[in-house]
């Protein structure tokens, strides 16, 4: 067995640097990851570009590392929830780019598989084309686009073992798989760490070798965006 | 009278067949889910990652790993299924879903949408519309018919920054359901109860085909 289990979130940052390009999965605060976000707070790494479909709210999830200037460049599908954001994107501080969600994910899961770019229908005829190869297919006219290039992955999941093979649970998977597989150094993070074995191999989403280092989330908040409930009688 | 954003849902939500795969929007376009008829079994997909997306939980039992892409809490059915995002986009732009309703800002006789940025305002982003739009092959679009200005939003051409070329095949209002022809441009194919032709007529910009009979809708 392999292990890929880190004890403490120093091990966890090390080698993460001033000006890295880092990916970090969940959609909206769905299935972030919280501890490592908190780490890279208090590390205080600066000038990062992140690739994240959203970019956290005020004071939780990306806000986090945006409130503390730690981040250059945004490159998201949607950042709609932030007003610190607004404030430094409009004031020019931060750089952001606006990518279709699918785009964005498929930038991901060809950078973990190895395929350097691919052509896509999405945004052709729009602002998101401009500048980029466009190809016909079947009739139908394409856009070239290329892999990430992350240095980092930081994902969450539900389960994970000590050889990196992750479970995830509902709509928490979301970008964490395509971004697991993407990372040059992929860290995982899990609300329950189990001995190898104790994973049924059917069920694993996730297959260890993408995962460098994995640990036991201390705490997850899993703070909920939109609740919306109905009304018990 | 004009419809109200449940009457928009209520009828798009008779365009519904058994069998369909279902992509809703963010607004009236979730209100569809409200309305299928009893006797045909539909899914809905939400692009964060899941098929078979039922409705709100009961107070107390939201869980914060099972939301949909307006990021609100839902719950699951039986049958359904979660999976991640390359894989929900996958399923998008090959056609598996036969179904997408969304809003829009503005519409053009055309079949162009925009619907995700306004010049001078906030931009907040596209998130999974333009993949949608791209590669779906039945796009609904349910908005008003004109905006807060009372100016159309059925135009001919977008004057907003687009979200996709030809893609839009039918349009609900508060005032009408239009067809979008390639050659005739909007045709008119039913008004909202009490709304008149000339009304839907004057409210719309873009080049619009009136039949000799356009019938009341029926929601």
């Amino acid at each position: 067995m392999i292990s890929k289990v880190i004890h403490d979130l120093d091990e966890a940052l090390n080698g993460l640097e001033d000006n890295m390009t880092v990916m970090f999965g969940g959609f909206g605060l769905c299935g972030i990851p919280e501890n490592s976000i908190a780490a890279i707070r208090k590390k205080g790494t600066k000038n990062l570009t992140c690739i994240s479909n959203n970019a956290g709210v005020d004071g939780f999830g990306l806000g986090l590392l945006l409130e503390n200037h730690q981040i250059k460049k945004m490159i998201s599908s949607y950042v709609g929830e932030n007003d610190e954001f607004e404030r430094q994107m409009l004031s020019g501080e931060l750089e952001v780019e606006l990518i279709p969600q699918g785009t964005l994910a498929e930038r991901c899961r060809a950078a973990g598989s190895g395929i350097p770019a691919f052509f896509t229908p999405a945004g052709h005829g729009t602002e998101v084309a401009k500048g980029k190869e466009v190809r016909i297919f079947n009739g139908k006219p394409h856009i070239l686009e290329h892999a990430f290039d992350a240095s980092f992955a930081f994902v969450k999941a539900w389960k994970g073992d000590e050889t990196g093979n992750l479970i995830f649970k509902g709509t928490a998977r979301n970008f964490n798989p395509s971004m697991a597989m993407a990372g040059k150094i992929t860290v995982a993070e899990v609300e329950e760490l189990l001995p190898v074995g104790s994973l049924e191999p059917n069920a694993i989403h996730i297959p260890g070798v993408f995962i460098h280092r994995i640990f036991k989330g201390s705490a997850f908040e899993k703070r909920i965006e939109q609740r919306t409930v109905s009304k018990r009688n | 009278m004009a419809l109200d954003k449940n009457g928009i849902a209520k009828r798009i939500a008779k365009e519904l067949q058994d069998g369909w795969y279902v992509n809703l929007g963010i607004g009236i376009p979730t209100l569809v889910a409200n309305y299928v008829q009893d006797d045909i079994k539909v899914e809905f997909q939400s692009e964060n990652g899941i098929l078979g997306m039922g409705p709100f939980p009961l107070e107390g039992d939201e869980d914060a790993d099972l939301i949909n892409a307006g990021k609100q809490t839902i719950t699951s059915l039986p049958g359904s299924s979660f999976f991640d995002s390359s894989m929900s986009f996958a399923m998008i732009r090959s056609k598996k879903i036969q179904l997408t309703v969304l809003g829009a800002m503005e519409v053009s006789d055309q079949g162009d949408i925009a619907n995700w940025k306004i010049p001078g305002k906030m931009v907040k982003g596209m998130g999974g519309a333009m993949d949608l739009v791209a590669s779906a092959e039945n796009i609904i679009v349910a908005m008003q018919h004109t905006n807060r200005k009372g100016d159309s939003k059925l135009l001919k051409k977008c004057t907003l920054p687009i979200t996709g070329l030809n893609c839009v095949k039918k349009i609900v209002t508060d005032l009408a359901v239009l067809e979008v022809h390639s050659e005739l441009g909007f045709v008119l194919s039913e008004r909202a109860p009490g709304v008149s032709v000339e009304e839907i007529v004057s409210k719309t910009i873009g080049k619009l085909f009136v039949p000799d009979n356009v019938p009341e809708m029926s929601i």
